[in-house]
């Protein structure tokens, strides 16, 4: 913070109730209605697809230039790194904590949201707080940390450039790592005119240098900084956090108070599977061999350095809100692996489904995409997102894009299964019933092609369209609208009918043919 | 060799083709094909749904079914990576079931995988004539199979055929958004998913639509057609362009062969 006499400007408006209501819906909550406007939202289909399949094609391309065959490898390790961590949970957080004092932090858990919320508000009054700058993390944006500061009277700014424009606009984030993917430029010119009393301009250039002027005003006032983490590092003490904006260090240089909020699942055993972490988590993210700021906090300002939070003044609250629930799980294919996540967000720009729901919005909740999916039926409750593991074609995108190894489409088949032992919410009782004679046909043939054989009947005399072609094989019918539950595929493809003639039939001519009739 | 053809519901039902080309050219590359005629289909609606119980019966009935044969060929994707990757899994609870289970998983090939894998299929020496323009979409399951050390083969398989001008379809890995039942649950998701998928297959101008996968199949037709109101390209499968271009079935060849008329040399 060197720049002396900068311009301040007005600090920026506490935010709308929007982004609560985005991230926070009411429960259960139920996808249909986001995901209707989403899906007849043409632009902000292709906002959301263009800015993920760049990222997507530059990622492969990293990991192909930067691992080549080795990749499997590399994905591997970083796995059982991440594994490792976990299945020893306990050892790995008893040496951080203990590690983090020596180094001079006080170490806080937090059992939920409401106990981290009253954590940090305990220090932000303790210090005398008033106005804080905080960097972009997803895990403050799950205990909903800065409403909770602002309704207490401490002003709170986000200082991610993303999550700026997001604060100012009352609009909460829509991917994990780049949270203003659903936005469109002209929304961000009319919020910096509305908000920050800006001239008008659409170039993100000068966008980001208006925000850059106002936000290094506020760094200089600021009294308590909070960030998240991307690691702990267990021997060491260490928090790692990765930005490419500055912003994370900016938080903590001149402020005297740092609070990190961070769940226990960032703990690493050391630096050198933090190298492993690191060279995945920026190619995963963004492509980057390293994010361009990555900030390394082993307690408060030392004797020599010249700038940092004071003595007493680092704080680190250690957060469950579900996550030992998920560690009890454990075991191949167990509920635990979804915690190795590292929050790259390589899932959500492989997924066809996050592009064509919009982004993260459509989730209803704070992680979204194929990672969202599981994790926050995970930790909120099945029955309060039945939805969200339904959501998805398995196509398997995300499993091969993750860099931890997440099998993703095996978690949502694990979590159908899980909700089929609930109580279902409508629509799904009627299918476990379609389903249960459905099996009961396919487990006797005959009744299976008795009822082929007369679905065949009935589609061919519904079908609507189509010439029949002289091969009885490929005379095939067309019908452009289905009765019942089957009219959701008629509503955007044509269904074919079976054609005229059947493979069975063809089999017992072709044995009789070839074998004297025998069957197999 | 003496193989069994998984067929699969979809396939029996709506691509019947499919099986009947997949069928000859087994034989004409020297297999003593047959068909077991109980089987109905694998389980993987039940399975992918959650329905695990119901997944787990009709995998019981499936590996008991197919135990006799030393091959299973199926001309699905999705199919063969149900009864390979979940089988063993799903009938864990059993050990003799589950060692049934792990050797049918080894058995069963999907039917590209089959050809050059286990056949060592060369192309060349077969004479293969077709002539068209053709795309292909490689089913999401083939990334499993991939995993597994089996990679696609069709794109080289069809790269091979005399007469066949190739076309790659634009993001050909993105999922058509069939997904079984979300195909339903989610229509305007997999519908936008299905148009993309349509108007990549309508960019490459074929005239034949390459899809080893009759779900991917039924979703990816009936986007072309609906977009096309009513033109959409030929679609059929690896084992119907291979029937084909062997003379072994009528197809766009400029001499088609009868059923026994094939002039291409016996392996």
């Amino acid at each position: 913070m060197s720049s002396p006499a900068h311009p301040t400007g007005p600090v920026a408006s506490a935010p709308a109730p929007g982004g609560d209501h985005l991230l926070e819906p009411p429960l259960p909550y139920r996808m249909a209605p986001r995901l209707a406007r989403a899906t007849k939202n043409i632009q902000l289909q292709q906002f959301v697809a263009t800015a993920t399949r760049l990222k997507d094609t530059k990622r492969i391309a990293s990991f192909e230039a930067t691992f080549g065959d080795r990749l499997g490898a590399v994905r591997d390790l970083a796995a059982s790194i991440k594994q490792h961590t976990l299945d020893h949970l306990d050892h790995y957080l008893e040496q951080f904590i203990d590690n983090a004092q020596r180094a001079g932090a006080t170490v806080h858990y937090a059992a939920d949201a409401a106990e981290a919320r009253d954590i940090c508000l305990r220090i932000a009054r303790d210090t005398n707080s008033t106005l804080c700058v905080k960097s972009k993390s997803m895990v403050t944006e799950e205990i909903r940390l800065l409403p909770a500061l602002e309704a207490a009277g401490v002003k709170t700014v986000e200082t991610d450039l993303g999550e700026f424009i997001l604060q100012l606009d009352g609009d909460a984030p829509s991917h994990i790592v780049t949270p203003m993917i659903h936005k469109d430029r002209t929304a961000v010119a009319r919020a910096f005119v509305r908000e920050l009393g800006a001239p008008y301009t659409e170039d993100p250039a000068q966008l980001t240098g208006i925000a850059r002027e106002h936000l290094r005003g506020l760094y200089r006032r600021a009294d308590l900084g909070i960030t998240g983490a991307n690691f702990l590092v267990a021997s060491t003490g260490s928090v790692v956090v990765c930005t490419n904006e500055g912003n994370a260090g900016f938080c903590i240089s001149g402020t005297r108070t740092h609070i990190v909020v961070a769940g226990i699942e960032k703990l690493i055993p050391g630096p050198e599977h933090l190298a492993v972490l690191l060279k995945l988590l920026a190619r995963s993210s963004t492509a980057q061999p390293l994010t361009v700021y990555t900030t390394l906090i082993t307690g408060p300002r030392k004797q020599h350095d010249p700038d940092g939070p004071d003595q007493g003044g680092v704080h680190i609250i250690l957060l469950d809100n579900g996550r030992t629930d998920l560690l009890r799980r454990g075991g191949p294919g167990g509920a635990r692996e979804i915690l190795r996540c590292i929050r790259c967000g390589a899932c959500l720009n492989a997924c066809p489904v996050f592009r064509k729901a919009g982004g993260g919005h459509a989730y209803g909740a704070v992680y979204s995409g194929p990672i969202g999916a599981i994790l926050t039926p995970s930790l909120k409750g099945l029955h309060n997102y039945p939805d969200l593991p339904h959501a998805s074609s398995l196509c398997g995108a995300c499993g091969d894009a993750c860099p931890v190894c997440i099998d993703i489409p095996a978690h949502l088949i694990r979590l159908r299964a899980e909700m089929t032992g609930l109580g279902l919410p409508r629509g799904m009782r009627a299918r476990k019933a379609v389903i249960a004679l459905w099996t009961f046909l396919l487990k006797h043939p005959r009744l299976y092609r008795l009822a082929a054989a007369t679905q065949r009947t009935i589609l061919r005399a519904l079908a609507d369209d189509g010439p029949g072609a002289p091969d009885p094989m490929a005379d095939r019918r067309w019908l452009s609208a289905l009765p019942g539950p089957a009219a959701a595929w008629t509503q955007h493809r044509d269904f074919p009918t079976p054609p005229a003639a059947d493979f069975r039939s063809w089999w017992t001519a072709h044995e009789r043919a070839r074998h004297g009739g025998r069957d197999s | 060799m003496k193989v069994a053809l998984l067929i699969t519901c979809l396939t029996e039902n709506f691509f019947p083709r499919a099986g009947v080309a997949a069928v000859k050219v087994l034989e004409h590359l020297g297999c003593e094909v047959h068909f077991p005629r109980d089987q109905t289909c694998c389980g993987q609606p039940m399975f992918n749904s959650g329905h695990h119980a119901h997944a787990r019966d009709l995998a019981e009935r499936t590996v008991r079914i197919f135990a006799p044969w030393e091959h299973v060929v199926t001309p699905s994707a999705s199919c063969a990576a149900m009864v390979r990757e979940h089988y063993p899994a799903l009938l864990a609870d059993d050990p003799a079931l589950r060692a049934a289970a792990e050797s049918l998983a080894h058995r069963t090939h999907e039917f590209a995988s089959f050809l050059t894998r286990v056949l060592n299929f060369d192309p060349r020496a077969h004479g293969l004539r077709w002539d068209g323009a053709a795309t292909y979409h490689p089913a999401c399951h083939l990334r499993a199979l991939a995993r597994e050390g089996a990679p696609d083969a069709t794109p080289a398989l069809l790269r091979s055929i005399d007469g066949l001008r190739y076309t790659p379809l634009d993001r050909a890995d993105q999922c058509c958004g069939f997904g079984g039942l979300f195909a339903v649950t989610y229509p305007d998701l997999s519908g936008a998913m299905a148009r993309d998928k349509a108007d990549a297959v309508r960019a490459t101008g074929a005239n034949a639509l390459v899809c080893n996968d009759a779900g991917c199949a039924m979703n990816i037709t009936g986007a072309c057609r609906r977009a096309g109101r009513g033109e959409a390209p030929r679609t059929l499968s690896l084992a119907e362009i291979l029937a084909e271009a062997l003379g072994l079935m009528p197809g766009p060849r400029a001499s088609v062969g009868d059923e026994n008329g094939s002039e291409a040399p016996q392996p």
